[in-house]
């Protein structure tokens, strides 16, 4: 019986269904009771469960059989609004997982009905990939249009293309016919404002000109978009994706996935990115990608309804995110699994999957780099590379995990800063200043002047006999008589040594406006400059050995493969692996963040090298702190984020962290039939908490359900409104049968329906490892305390955050928990300084002085505790 | 009917939404099919042989035929040399789409522009027309709200004066106002109150 029950517990909540059942969970609860020897004033519930069995409830104040039916009916149907969550709350995975299963039964049983059921339940079960479906389309075509927009505006800070508007540099001259190599990167076509406004092209006049003009472009597209996200849309700020991870671990922030956000996001990203400031359009692509999946997932009611299935679109949405952003379908499934899932089944992994392949289709059809490709840095290698090159890709790899801990430090540091010092009042200013420097510093050198990705594309991309950067002014010798692909190591000629100085600047500059700029109030991602930053380290080691083993050949770790005239270092793989490295320092990703360079190289034989980069990489930066930048972000900000990855080592008992503490009065708890309406709404109105354990009665305290503040309130509001002869004094019924009353008082209201009949519980004595495991595999939002089921407190998410929080502080072992040497909880003592009246433990006073801990209040974590 | 009408208003958006998502698929589809004579090139960069300097060919080709043997014209060399010439060439094939581009960055930019123009009138304009509206006793009374210069500072009166009427005018005006005061409360966690998204 109980496993049935159990089983039907959707029934309960949604539902009178169970009222019709033959026995009362009364009885099982009481027999629990007798086994465990319990002394209550009640013991003869069992009688009065036997006694209710049958007598059905009648009106008693004027009442007829004809309204007691349609109390009936009235029950039949959900109160709107039951099971819906506050803004800034946590959602219970579990009762949404329950909620969904109890409709997928609903509609396999009427499946069988009519055909239009029939269509019905198609219909449900196709939703899914429906849904995944037009997100993957709507997020392949935002990020087509994202990225023309930004190639388009990054190049109109330069010049414009007189013949066609909307072209940008390179496709203005997409047909021109400079044919030799000196006039190679010019077009009559593309007019830079120095030749529009003062008619010169060449000259200090002309390079004061375009400066002034390369000024003013980077200042009016960022004040543009820090504007536009001010007025409209708040949340479109920021990289999302810490607030994604935390919205998928099962949080809600209401208008953070919305239209609105949606719009602003797309427009302003292409703004941040046109206007030169040190970020990338990745991050925010994710964010974009989970506001189609969001807007879409309200088509249909399976989603909709529904905030844990919802989370799987999202999921899903992420990897297409991801999938479009670096144009790598499998990495961005991977990344979806690794790095921002907290719920990922198969299932969901199947339709990332496919969400990701259409995205990329869609992308892929509308070309948006003219190269045929996803992104604009791909690039494809050949030459092979050798065993002694891990050395400098360890080394890169230390490089990327220093750079990681170094970022996050003075990251966080600075954001720190922001958020709780009077600097933080000007978001506008602080956009236009950090623009400006970067502006001002970024024109004179040409590697910064570049656009990022343009940048890093030029950086991968190996020496060519066919490349004019001065990266590739290498002495050649040109009676060589070898064909293109397979140019051995050459000496290297001044270009490569003053590129080499300005990358080293470019690379000081990046370090240092990249802090400053992650989380400024524009769309900011941060892949993009970290790779940036990692492709320029990169090079410079690529450079260095290559010229190494030129000049040595004949060190004998060189000896075996680089003879003269060998083509065997590739600068173009060290700066890619740099990137991989510096990435992995700021994320932490591992897995993820190979597959997503290898399928920007498609080159499976660099696999290894990126590994062992990678893995160095999260080794040195775990060395120095053990969480990557969105962890960071989320501790900074106190979203109610249990990290999975984390394990919990500490000895400390359920009861040590549940509330109210010892020193707390006791728990906020309702009744199940004997408080009345009015009770209730004093104690809503009279407390914070978001729910409330239902007892059976002060003298029992064994616990009957639970029951969330919202539905409680929604639920009295309605039945106020549509029941008549609900008043204040109105008795509040949870229990299954009501209670003989007197004949003149108010009808009852029977809530039994908003009643969470099976609330999670633990034991006082439970380790808080398995606690915390429950926490995390389950996602709980709350979890009851009991002591021979007698509730004792409760358990929120945020009760176990500031438990962690606090653990992390006090590294050193905690003093012996307070029950190890008191095996009874210590009397409690009432007002008049006798000790109250207890029974099993609990401590029993009135009502009125009843509190409990706060559970995640509409303001998050307070940040100045963590 | 006030569901009714969310419910409409949240359709329309849905849809509006999805039309953008689909017109920009056609529109690719539209582009492949009617396929413009300049997007695509055969480009063939052909480095220093001999005592040639290095040259750069260009070329409206099909993709079968980008090679060096098609595209390299007038060929710089003569007789057995041509083939050492065109092994070192490398012949690219690139198309692009010049209708998406236009269109795209034609999109972009009305939308962008539509959005400046709101947010001139909601920023600078609405309040002054307010004021001229309400006359000096709104004036006063909203001096003593803080939030008197922020956009959308008077969305609770219109909230709490659109209750009264009710026609689909209002109605409008009511989702309007309710998404400003959306905004509103996004505004003051992130910039004021620093809950998120710092």
């Amino acid at each position: 019986m109980e496993s049935e029950q159990l089983f039907h517990r959707g029934y309960y909540r949604n539902s009178y269904n169970s009222i019709t059942s033959a026995s009362s969970d009364e009885e099982l609860l009481d027999g629990a009771g007798v086994i465990m020897d319990f002394q209550t004033s009640e013991d003869d519930n069992l009688l009065d469960g036997d006694t209710a069995v049958g007598t059905h409830y009648t009106m008693t104040n004027g009442g007829s059989i004809n309204s007691s039916t349609h109390l009936l009916d009235l029950l039949d149907e959900p109160i709107p609004g039951v099971g819906t969550y506050d803004d800034f709350h946590t959602i219970d995975w579990v009762r949404e997982k329950c909620k969904d299963r109890e409709r997928h039964r609903r509609i396999n049983s009427k499946k069988k009905e009519s055909a239009w059921e029939m269509t019905k339940s198609l219909y449900d079960a196709w939703s899914g990939w429906l849904v995944v479906t037009l997100t993957g389309l709507a997020s392949g075509a935002l990020a087509g249009l994202i990225d023309i927009a930004a190639d388009w505006m990054t190049d109109l800070k330069e010049g414009i293309c007189l013949s066609a508007l909307w072209y940008n540099h390179e496709q203005c001259c997409w047909g021109s016919n400079e044919t030799t190599f000196e006039e190679r990167d010019k077009c009559p076509q593309w007019k830079t404002w120095a030749e529009l406004i003062i008619g010169q092209a060449e000259g200090p006049g002309s390079y004061i000109m375009n400066y002034i003009m390369y000024i003013f472009w980077a200042l009016s597209f960022a004040f543009l978009a820090v504007s536009l996200v001010k007025v409209f849309a708040p949340y479109a700020c920021g990289s999302g994706i810490p607030e994604i991870k935390t919205i998928l671990s099962g949080f809600i922030i209401r208008g953070y996935l919305g239209k609105w956000t949606l719009m602003i996001k797309t427009i302003t990203l292409v703004l941040a990115v046109a206007s030169g400031l040190s970020l990338g359009k990745e991050g925010p692509l994710v964010h974009v990608a989970c506001c189609c999946g969001n807007i879409f997932s309200y088509l249909f009611p399976k989603y909709s309804t529904n905030e844990a299935k919802k989370r799987e679109v999202l999921s899903a949405a992420s990897a297409a995110g991801v999938s479009v952003a670096f144009g790598a379908p499998i990495g961005g499934v991977l990344f979806s699994l690794e790095e921002v899932s907290y719920y990922f089944p198969l299932k969901t992994l199947w339709r990332s999957f496919f969400a990701a392949l259409v995205a990329a289709f869609v992308l892929r059809s509308i070309n948006p780099f003219g190269n045929s490709r996803l992104v604009l840095f791909y690039v494809e290698y050949h030459t092979p590379w050798y065993l002694f090159e891990l050395f400098p890709f360890i080394l890169l790899g230390v490089f990327g995990g220093l750079w990681g801990a170094f970022f996050i430090r003075a990251n966080i540091a600075w954001c720190r800063r922001r958020k709780s010092t009077k600097f933080g009042k000007y978001p506008v200013l602080e956009v236009i200043i950090v623009a400006a420097i970067t502006a001002v510093i970024a024109f004179p050198n040409p590697y910064t002047r570049l656009n990022t990705s343009e940048l890093i594309k030029e950086l991968f991309t190996d020496c060519g006999p066919l490349e004019s950067s001065s990266l590739c002014d290498y002495r050649n010798d040109m009676n060589a008589s070898k064909i293109v692909d397979d140019i051995p190591d050459r000496p290297a000629g001044v270009g490569v040594y003053s590129a080499i100085w300005q990358l080293c600047l470019a690379l000081i500059f990046k370090i240092i406006m990249t802090v400053f700029t992650f989380g400024i109030k524009v769309p900011s991602g941060l892949f993009i400059p970290s790779m940036a930053i990692g492709a320029i380290a990169g090079r410079i080691v690529g450079i260095a050995v290559e010229q190494l083993a030129y000049y040595h050949h004949d060190w004998f770790i060189f000896k075996e493969w680089c003879e003269v005239g060998a083509d065997c270092i590739t600068p173009g793989l060290y700066a890619m692996v740099g990137a991989a490295a510096c990435l992995g320092g700021v994320t932490r990703m591992t897995v993820s963040l190979v597959v997503i360079v290898f399928e920007l190289t498609g080159g499976l034989e660099y696999i290894v090298p990126l590994m062992a980069a990678v893995m160095t990489s999260k080794w040195v930066g775990d060395a120095f702190g053990r969480e990557g930048i969105y962890e960071a972000h989320i501790r900074l900000n106190g979203y109610p984020f249990l990290d999975a990855k984390e394990e919990f080592t500490h000895t400390t008992l359920a009861a040590d962290v549940m509330r109210p503490r010892r020193n707390d009065p006791p728990l906020a708890v309702l009744t199940q039939d004997n408080m009345t309406v009015d009770d209730i709404e004093n104690m809503i109105n009279e407390t914070s908490y978001n729910g409330f354990p239902v007892i059976m009665s002060k003298e029992s305290q064994r616990l009957v359900g639970f029951a969330l503040r919202r539905d409680l309130t929604i639920a009295i509001e309605s039945a106020r409104k549509k029941q008549e002869g609900i008043v204040g004094s109105s008795r509040v019924c949870f229990a299954q049968h009501t209670p003989s009353l007197p004949a003149e008082s108010p009808r009852p209201l029977k809530l039994r329906s908003i009643l969470d009949m099976s609330p999670f519980t633990v034991t006082d004595h439970t380790p808080m490892e398995i606690v915390v495991d429950i926490f995390r595999k389950l996602g709980l939002r709350q979890c009851l305390v009991t002591h021979n089921g007698i509730v004792l407190g409760i358990i929120t998410k945020k009760n176990i955050l500031e438990h962690l929080e606090q653990l992390k502080q006090h590294v050193d072992p905690l003093a012996p928990p307070w029950h190890y040497n008191k095996k009874r909880y210590p009397p409690s003592y009432g007002p008049d300084g006798k000790p109250r009246p207890r029974f099993n433990n609990v401590q029993l006073n009135p009502i009125d002085e009843e509190r409990e801990e706060t559970e995640e209040e509409v303001h998050l974590l307070n940040s100045t505790t963590l | 009917m006030a569901s009714l009408w969310g419910g409409l208003l949240r359709l329309g958006s849905m849809l509006s939404l999805s039309c953008l998502a689909l017109s920009v698929l056609l529109l690719v589809q539209l582009t492949d099919a009617a396929k413009n004579f300049e997007d695509v090139r055969c480009k063939c960069i052909c480095p220093p042989y001999k005592e040639n300097s290095g040259h750069i060919y260009n070329k409206n080709i099909s993709q079968k035929d980008c090679d060096c043997l098609h595209v390299v014209e007038p060929m710089p060399v003569r007789g057995p040399d041509v083939e050492a010439y065109c092994l070192r060439c490398e012949c690219k094939y690139e198309e692009r789409s010049s209708v998406t581009i236009k269109v795209t960055i034609i999109i972009y930019l009305s939308i962008l522009g539509l959005l400046l123009l709101y947010m001139v009138y909601l920023t600078l304009i609405e309040p002054i027309l307010k004021r001229r509206l309400f006359g000096h006793s709104q004036l006063i009374q909203s001096d003593d709200d803080v939030g008197d210069h922020q956009p959308f500072a008077n969305a609770h009166d219109v909230l709490a004066r659109s209750r009264s009427r009710a026609n689909v005018l209002n109605k409008v005006e009511y989702a309007q106002q309710r998404w400003k005061l959306q905004v509103q409360e996004q505004r003051k966690s992130v910039f004021d109150r620093h809950v998120v998204l710092s």
